[in-house]
């Protein structure tokens, strides 16, 4: 198997608003950021991946607008994935191991200030049995929280540290929507927006892009002066009906997590995607992580959540501590759905220094 | 030619609307025809499990699934949450808790509304039935909510064989998303100037390429076009076709043409209709400028200038 690697990894800001720029205006920087990182310039990646949803800014075949932003005339080979872009990135490391490609780019990008983000994502949801009742994203997520708590395994104060803990440590990303924080006990002053979840347990809603790029073996090498090597990734997906799962577990991101070989050897760092503060309670117990690991420095979700870019953005957020030489062992993880749906972990190292 | 000015955000409403016909498999045409009726069903397992709602396929095994199952009206909440803002769309317009309900007789739970006086009065573990809609068609919705409800199972779960006269097949499943469109820089440089009668496209600098409508970026270089230039306002018909279906609420009489239309000084060409010609006398190579009409907001056609038809050589590159 070939070694393939996060080469580069670049972001825009997540901002509640962004009409002043299209979508393709508001990603062009961060693509042109992420090649200049490794001196490449478009024409010459061999891979192109992306991720979005045209239902968010209700714009049809915004995806292939976007494409403008990459040079892709005359043709490229290019995918697309209706999906967060950590899925993008999982094709095109796919696409590296075969030896189809040596270079990708992945990049993924939402825009949710248009429409109104709780409702216009009731329509992923089953069109038989779900979406007709039009549940928003918030009163899906508390029901979880609410099973969460039921079950013992959390309370409304730790949920509290664990959005204060995020937003405090996204004091110093400048990408981040929301930082610092009112001490837990404040927090819980705040009247609930959905009992159990308050609005410091949701996610901000906000419109940002992301881009990566992957390189295999000695072009890995020479683009890059410590890569973040994928030394495994898998994604899993739970039954599609809320209530035929438990709400408290993640098997998904377990078995996913299993399978790339997350306890073959202790991480020192992990980016955790999780939306709503509960999930992060479920997703630290999945994947055993200790004290002893450093969580979301990056401030994660609760600082920033560009949908189809947040998940990205972990493991770009994994694998740029890796190139600074912050990390040697990175555990990233994203979502995607409701309630923890679907789950993507990517376990990355660099060389020994 | 000058560097582009920072436009006025611009913004508009835009309504997205798609009633979606789904057709339904066996054992969701059952369940909810049996809906329509007041008896729930649910599906029951290889390995026992009884599912409401039911699916049509085992979320563990992927075997198909048939064995239907009568299941009680009255069930427990496994979990919920307190909705204190109803949105459009949901089952009811006053505050309302959502909740997880395993009806008796099912394994496992089904999501709807549960109308309580406040949160105060819910709790997980608490007895509930459904209120049926009063007028029920075969959908999720003809469970109007849950109730509280402070008794036993009404009866006991037993095999059901999905019969039902006049079954329902399909659903139609109407959506509605409403959004404030904004278009971005070029496009709104592009709309602004075109408010003035005036055609501006955008030049990419690396390839120099002018292209109208901007969209920002040069598809073929990846970088953005910010140098505004005007083009036309005459033009040249590069390819066309003729129009032999009245579109709906259009009020134009076919046939018609729909023109390729490049506008001196741009590298890509428009669409646009033409006019003042009869259809069957167009031709690549026609040339042509725009018709504005009192108060249009963008040239409602474009007719011939009478100028000689333009040389093929010079529009080739732009077909």
């Amino acid at each position: 198997m070939r070694d393939v690697a996060i080469v580069a990894f670049g972001q825009s800001g997540t901002r509640r608003t962004s009409a002043e720029v299209s979508e393709v205006e508001m990603l062009m920087p961060v693509l042109h950021q992420v090649l200049g990182a490794v001196g490449l310039r478009a024409g010459e990646i061999d891979f192109t991946c992306s991720g979005s949803s045209d239902y968010l800014a209700g714009r049809a075949f915004s995806f292939t607008m976007a494409l403008d932003g990459v040079g892709a005339w005359p043709p490229i080979a290019e995918s697309h994935v209706e999906m967060d872009g950590a899925w993008a990135l999982y094709e095109a490391w796919v696409k590296l191991l075969t030896g189809e490609a040596d270079t990708a780019l992945v990049y993924s990008y939402g825009k949710s200030s248009p429409g109104d983000l709780p409702e216009v994502l009731t329509r992923q949801l089953d069109p038989y049995y779900v979406a007709p009742l039009w549940p928003d994203s918030v009163s899906l997520a508390a029901l979880q929280a609410q099973a969460l708590i039921d079950a013992g395994d959390t309370d409304e104060r730790a949920l509290a540290e664990v959005a204060a803990r995020g937003r405090n440590a996204a004091a110093d990303n400048r990408h981040a929507q929301v930082t610092r924080s009112a001490p837990p006990g404040a927090l819980l002053d705040a009247p609930y927006l959905v009992r159990p979840l308050r609005r410091h347990d949701c996610p901000p809603i906000g419109d940002g892009a992301a881009a990566v790029v992957l390189a295999a073996g000695d072009t890995a090498r020479r683009l890059c002066a410590r890569p973040a090597w994928i030394r495994g990734m898998d994604h899993r997906i739970e039954p599609h009906g809320l209530g035929v799962r438990d709400l408290t577990r993640s098997p998904s991101t377990r078995l996913a997590a299993t399978r790339a070989g997350a306890f073959e050897a202790p991480v020192d760092l992990a980016e955790l995607h999780a939306p709503f503060t509960s999930q992060e309670i479920i997703l630290r117990r999945e994947l055993e992580l200790d004290d002893g690991v450093r969580l979301n420095p990056s401030g994660g979700a609760p600082a920033a959540n560009p949908m189809m870019a947040a998940g990205l953005i972990r493991l770009g957020e994994a694998a740029a501590a890796l190139h600074r030489g912050d990390a040697d062992r990175a555990l990233a993880h994203a979502t995607s759905g409701p309630c923890l749906q679907q789950n993507l972990v990517a376990v990355l190292e660099g060389e020994a220094r | 030619m000058t560097p582009a000015p920072a436009p006025e955000v611009l913004k508009a409403p835009l309504v997205v609307e798609f009633p979606f016909t789904r057709s339904l498999g066996p054992v969701q045409s059952a369940f909810l025809t049996g809906l329509r009726e007041r008896t729930v069903l649910g599906v029951r397992t290889a390995g026992g499990r009884v599912l409401v709602p039911p699916v049509e396929y085992d979320p563990d095994t992927a075997a198909e699934l048939r064995d239907l199952v009568e299941v009680a009206p009255t069930g427990t909440v496994t979990t919920w949450a307190w909705n204190p803002a109803p949105r459009r769309g949901q089952p009811l317009s006053t505050p309302f808790a959502w909740a997880l309900v395993r009806l008796d007789g099912a394994d496992t739970a089904l999501l709807h509304a549960l109308d309580a006086p406040g949160p105060d009065a819910v709790r997980t573990g608490m007895r509930v039935r459904v209120r049926w809609a009063e007028e029920r068609e075969g959908s999720i919705t003809d469970i109007a909510c849950f109730e509280p409800y402070d008794g036993p199972a009404t009866h006991e779960p037993g095999p059901h064989d999905g019969v039902f006269a006049d079954p329902v097949t399909g659903i139609v499943a109407p959506a509605r998303l409403d959004y404030t469109y904004a278009p971005g820089r070029a496009q709104s440089r592009y709309l602004a100037a075109l408010a003035g009668r005036k055609t501006v496209g955008e030049r990419c600098p690396s390839c120099r390429k002018v292209y109208v409508p901007p969209r920002g970026a040069c598809p073929t270089c990846g970088v953005a076009t910010e140098e505004q230039v005007e083009v036309g306002p005459g033009g040249t018909v590069t390819t066309f076709c003729i129009v032999n279906i009245k579109a709906r609420n259009l009020d134009i009489e076919v046939p018609y043409v729909y023109a390729h239309i490049a506008l001196d000084g741009a590298d890509l060409a428009l669409h646009g209709r033409i006019g003042g010609i009869p259809y069957d006398q167009v031709r690549m190579g026609l040339r042509v400028t725009p018709v504005w009409t009192e108060g249009g907001r963008y040239p409602d056609h474009y007719r011939p200038t009478g100028e000689p038809d333009a040389d093929y050589d010079t529009y080739k590159e732009l077909l």
